[in-house]
C-alpha cells in the first residue's frame, strides 16, 4: 500500500518537475527542477530495488552533473527571454512529434509479450550492488576497461578545449622556494659604524 | 516492485523526506501568512553595497569553473565504479582486483596529464 | 567460484592493447617534451599504427569471440581494421605540416587520433551491443574534440559543438534501440540475439528497436536524412581533421552497421532492408543534388561523402555476401580516393594562407599541371569513369543490387551518379579552363606527397590487378555470413 503511494508520489513529482524544467522562465530554476527530477527518479529506482543506481543517480547526477549544468547556464551570456520569443509557433510541431512518440509507445505496449517476466532484484538473493560487482569487473571486463578509456579521453578533451596557460599569472613554485638557500639571495656585509651601507 | 523487507529498510528515508519537505513548506507558508509584507521598490531591488545595481546579476562565468566541474564529474564516475568493486571483491578475487587496478592505472595517467598541464591549478 | 583470467583470451586483441599502451606512453612523452612534441608524436603515431598493422597481420583471423563474447576477430574485422589503420596513417601523415602551418600543433592531436582509431577498431570487432556502444563512444568522443581542435576559431568550435550535440542525440537513439532489443530478446550478445530471433517472426517492439539502432548508426555514417551535421562539420573543422573524418570513421561505422545487420538481425532481413533502401536512395539523391550548388570544396566533399555512403548502402540493402563484399571494396577504394583528394585540398595554400573555395583552383593546370592532373584523375575516379578505381567500386555495388533484384535502386543510383558527376567535372573545368590565379605554395612536405602519390597510383593502376583486393573483401564479407 505504502509502496503504491510512494510510487505515485515520486512519479507525479517527477512528471511535474520535468514539465517545470522546460517551462521555467529562468534557466537557473530549470536546473533546480532538474535536480528535483533526479531525486524523484532515484526514488523510483529504490522502489524497483535498484538501490545502487538510485544512489549513483544522486551522487553523480545531483552532485556533479547538475552543478555542471548550473555553470553552463551561468556561462552563457544570452537573454533567454529573447530566445523564447516566437517559440509558440513550434507548439503544433512539438505536439505532433509528441503524438507520434505516444503512438509508438502504445504500439510497444501492445506488442510486449505477456510471458516475459519483469526482472527485478528479487530474483536474486544477493544485494544488487554486490550483484553488479560480481560481473562488472570480470564478465564485463571489456566494457569496463573501455569506459575507463572513455573517461581518459574525456579528461584530455576537456583540457584541450578549455585549458589556457596564462603566462602572465604568477605561480607559487614550491620546489623553487625550497631550493632557495639564504646564500643565494642574502649577502651579509659588515658595516662599520658611522659610514653607512 | 522490490521485496517488502528491502523497502522497509528505506522507510526511514521516506519518512525523513516527508518530514523535511513538510517542515520546509510549513515554514515558508507560515512566514507568508504571519509576517508583515509591505514591499516597495527599494526593498525589492538587489542590494549591492548601497549602490544602485550596475547590471544583470548574471554575468559570464569563467570557463575554468566548467573545467573544474567536468574533471570532478570524471573522478566522481571513477569512484562510482569503486563501490560495487569494494563490496564484491571477496567474490571476484585477483582477477577483479587487477581489473580495477588497470582501470585506475589508465585514469592515473589521466591524472598525471591534468596535473602536469596545470589544469588543477586555479592561477 | 572465483573467475579466472587468461592472457590467451587477450591475444586476438593484441593490436588494440598495443594502441592503448601507445596512447598512454604518448601522453607521458608529450608532457615531458616541450618543443615540437606534436611533430614527433605524429611520427610516433604513424610508426605505432604501422606496428599495430603488423601485429594485426600476425593474429589469428579466425578466432572465436573472446572476453565473454564481446570481442570477435574474424576475417571481416581483420580486413576492416587493416583499412582503418592504413587510413589513420594517411590521415596523420597529411596533418603533420598542416598543424604547424595553422599553429595548432599541440601534442594531444595525435593522441586523440590514436584513441579514435582504437575506438574504430573496437567497433568493427564488437560482438555485443554493450561493446558496440563503448567502442562507438570512444571513437566519437575523440572525434568531437578533434573537430573543435582549433578552439580559437569560431567555425571550428561551431563544428565541434554541432557534431557533439547531434552525435550525442544519435548515441541516445542508439542506446534506446539497444535497450528495446534487450527488452525483447533478453540478450546483448550478437549470437544470443540471433539465436532469440531464429525462426520466429520479429514483433513490432523489436523492429522499432532495430530501427532506432539503424537511426543511430545512420547519423554516424551521415546517411540522409541524418546528414545535417556533415557539411557544417566538414567545413568548420580544421582541414586535416576533415580529411580524417572523410577517410576513416565512415569505414568503422559502416563496418559496425554491416555486422549488426547481418549477424544478430540476419534472420529478419526484410525488416531492415526497406529502411536501408530508403536511407540509401535519399543519401544518393541529396549527395548528388545538394553538391551541385556548393562553392566551398570542403562542403562539396561533404556532400560527396554523403552520396558515397548512399552507394555503399545500396550494397548493404542487397543483403547478400556479394553485396557486403562490394561494400567493403567500395569503402576501401573511397578511402584511398578521399586521402588523395584531401592531400590536394590541404596543399591549397597561397602565401601561407589556406584557401578552400573551388574558384581558388582556377587555372591550376597552368600553374601546377602535375597537381591539376592528379586532382583531375581523382575526380574522374570519384565520378565513376572507367577504367579508374572508382568505377569498379560502383560496378560491383550495382551488380550486387541487380543480383538481389533491387532494380529500381540500382537504376536510380546510376542516375544519381550521373548527376553527381557534374560537380566533379566542374572542379576539373575550373582547373583547366578558367583564368589562372597565383601559383600555390610549392612547399608541401614529404608525407603529404607520399600519400597523394600512393593514392593516385592506386586509382590509376587498380585495373591491372584488381583480384587481390576483390578476393580479400569477398572473404571478409563471407565471414559475416559464416555464423
Amino acid at each position: 500500500m505504502i509502496q503504491v503511494a510512494a510510487f505515485y508520489l515520486f512519479a507525479s513529482v517527477l512528471t511535474a518537475c520535468a514539465l517545470a524544467v522546460i517551462c521555467a522562465r529562468n534557466p537557473v530554476h530549470s536546473v533546480l527542477f532538474l535536480i528535483a527530477c533526479f531525486f524523484s527518479a532515484a526514488g523510483l529506482f529504490v522502489l524497483l530495488g535498484a538501490e545502487f543506481i538510485a544512489l549513483i543517480l544522486v551522487i553523480v547526477y545531483v552532485g556533479a552533473v547538475a552543478v555542471l549544468f548550473l555553470f553552463v547556464v551561468m556561462m552563457l551570456d544570452i537573454s533567454f527571454q529573447d530566445l523564447r520569443r516566437g517559440a509558440m509557433q513550434y507548439v503544433p510541431l512539438g505536439l505532433g512529434i509528441g503524438l507520434v512518440l505516444l503512438v509508438e509507445l502504445f504500439t510497444l505496449y501492445r506488442a510486449w509479450p505477456e510471458r516475459t517476466p519483469v526482472i527485478t532484484a528479487e530474483s536474486t538473493a544477493i544485494e544488487n550492488t554486490e550483484a553488479l560487482g560480481r560481473i562488472i569487473y570480470t564478465d564485463y571486463l571489456f566494457a569496463f576497461q573501455v569506459s575507463g578509456l572513455i573517461l581518459f579521453v574525456a579528461m584530455i578533451g576537456a583540457i584541450v578545449l578549455t585549458h589556457r596557460c596564462r603566462p602572465d599569472v604568477r605561480r607559487q613554485k614550491v620546489a623553487e622556494q625550497n631550493r632557495r638557500k639564504p646564500s643565494d639571495v642574502l649577502e651579509i656585509k659588515k658595516v662599520s659604524s658611522g659610514s653607512g651601507a | 516492485m522490490a521485496s517488502e523487507q528491502f523497502l522497509a529498510d528505506y522507510l526511514p528515508i521516506l519518512v525523513f523526506l516527508v518530514i523535511a519537505a513538510g517542515l520546509s513548506c510549513l515554514m515558508i507558508v507560515a512566514s507568508l501568512i504571519v509576517g508583515k509584507q509591505r514591499p516597495d521598490k527599494e526593498k525589492l531591488s538587489a542590494y549591492e553595497c548601497g549602490f544602485d545595481a550596475f547590471d544583470d546579476a548574471r554575468s559570464k562565468f569563467d570557463v575554468r569553473f566548467y573545467l573544474v566541474s567536468i574533471l570532478f564529474i570524471i573522478f566522481d564516475l571513477e569512484i562510482a565504479f569503486l563501490f560495487p568493486w569494494a563490496v564484491a571483491l571477496k567474490e571476484i578475487g585477483a582477477f577483479g582486483f587487477w581489473s580495477m587496478m588497470a582501470f585506475l592505472g589508465v585514469l592515473t595517467v589521466g591524472f598525471i596529464y591534468e596535473w602536469k598541464k596545470g589544469a588543477l591549478e586555479w592561477e | 567460484m572465483m573467475p579466472v583470467f587468461s592472457w590467451a583470451s587477450l591475444s586476438p586483441a593484441l593490436p588494440e592493447l598495443f594502441l592503448v599502451m601507445l596512447g598512454m606512453v604518448m601522453v607521458l612523452a608529450g608532457l615531458s617534451q616541450s618543443e615540437g612534441a606534436a611533430r614527433s608524436l605524429c611520427r610516433v603515431a604513424i610508426g605505432g599504427f604501422a606496428l599495430a598493422l603488423m601485429m594485426l597481420l600476425g593474429v589469428n583471423w579466425d578466432s572465436a569471440p573472446v572476453m565473454n563474447g564481446m570481442f570477435v576477430m574474424d576475417h571481416f574485422a581483420g580486413f576492416m581494421k587493416l583499412l582503418i589503420l592504413l587510413g589513420l596513417m594517411a590521415a596523420v601523415a597529411l596533418s603533420v605540416r598542416y598543424l604547424e602551418q595553422e599553429e595548432i600543433d599541440r601534442f594531444e592531436y595525435p593522441i586523440l587520433i590514436v584513441f579514435a582509431g582504437l575506438g574504430m577498431m573496437l567497433m568493427v570487432s564488437a560482438h555485443n551491443l554493450l561493446a558496440m556502444y563503448v567502442g562507438l563512444e570512444l571513437q566519437s568522443l575523440s572525434l568531437y574534440v578533434l573537430a573543435a581542435f582549433r578552439r580559437n576559431h569560431s567555425k571550428s568550435s561551431e563544428a565541434g559543438m554541432k557534431y557533439f550535440v547531434l552525435g550525442a542525440l544519435a548515441s541516445g537513439m542508439l542506446l534506446f534501440g539497444a535497450s528495446l532489443v534487450y527488452g525483447y530478446t533478453g540478450a546483448l550478445g550478437f549470437d544470443a540475439i540471433s539465436h532469440a530471433l531464429a525462426g520466429g517472426k520479429a514483433g513490432a517492439g523489436l523492429v522499432i528497436g532495430l530501427v532506432f539502432l539503424l537511426v543511430g548508426l545512420a547519423f554516424k555514417v551521415s546517411a540522409v536524412p541524418f546528414h545535417m551535421w556533415t557539411p557544417d562539420v566538414y567545413e568548420g573543422a580544421p582541414t586535416s581533421v576533415t580529411a580524417l573524418f572523410a577517410i576513416v570513421p565512415k569505414i568503422a561505422a559502416m563496418g559496425l552497421l554491416m555486422r549488426l545487420l547481418t549477424e544478430p538481425f540476419g534472420s529478419i532481413m526484410p525488416e531492415w532492408q526497406q529502411v536501408v533502401w530508403v536511407l540509401s536512395l535519399a543519401s544518393m539523391a541529396v549527395g548528388a543534388f545538394a553538391g551541385l550548388v556548393q562553392n566551398n570544396i570542403k562542403r562539396l566533399l561533404a556532400y560527396s561523402s554523403i552520396g558515397n555512403m548512399g552507394y555503399a548502402l545500396v550494397g548493404v540493402a542487397a543483403g547478400t555476401a556479394s553485396g557486403m563484399g562490394a561494400v567493403i571494396l567500395y569503402l576501401a577504394i573511397y578511402m584511398i580516393m578521399a586521402a588523395g583528394t584531401f592531400g590536394i585540398v590541404l596543399s591549397m595554400r597561397r602565401g601561407g594562407r589556406a584557401y578552400e573555395d573551388i574558384e581558388d583552383l582556377s587555372g591550376l593546370s597552368r600553374t601546377n599541371p602535375l597537381m591539376a592532373w592528379t586532382l583531375a584523375f581523382l575526380m574522374f575516379s570519384m565520378s565513376g569513369i572507367p577504367p579508374l578505381a572508382g568505377f569498379f567500386g560502383k560496378l560491383f555495388i550495382f551488380q550486387a543490387a541487380i543480383a538481389s533484384q533491387f532494380y529500381v535502386l540500382a537504376v536510380l543510383g546510376v542516375l544519381c551518379s550521373v548527376v553527381a558527376a557534374y560537380y566533379y567535372l566542374r572542379v576539373i573545368k575550373v582547373m583547366f579552363f578558367d583564368d589562372p590565379l597565383d601559383a600555390l605554395d610549392s612547399d608541401l612536405g614529404f608525407s603529404l606527397r607520399a600519400v597523394v602519390f600512393l593514392s593516385i597510383a592506386f586509382v590509376l593502376f587498380f585495373i591491372f590487378s584488381p583480384d587481390t583486393l576483390v578476393e580479400t573483401s569477398r572473404n571478409a564479407a563471407a565471414a559475416l555470413f559464416a555464423g
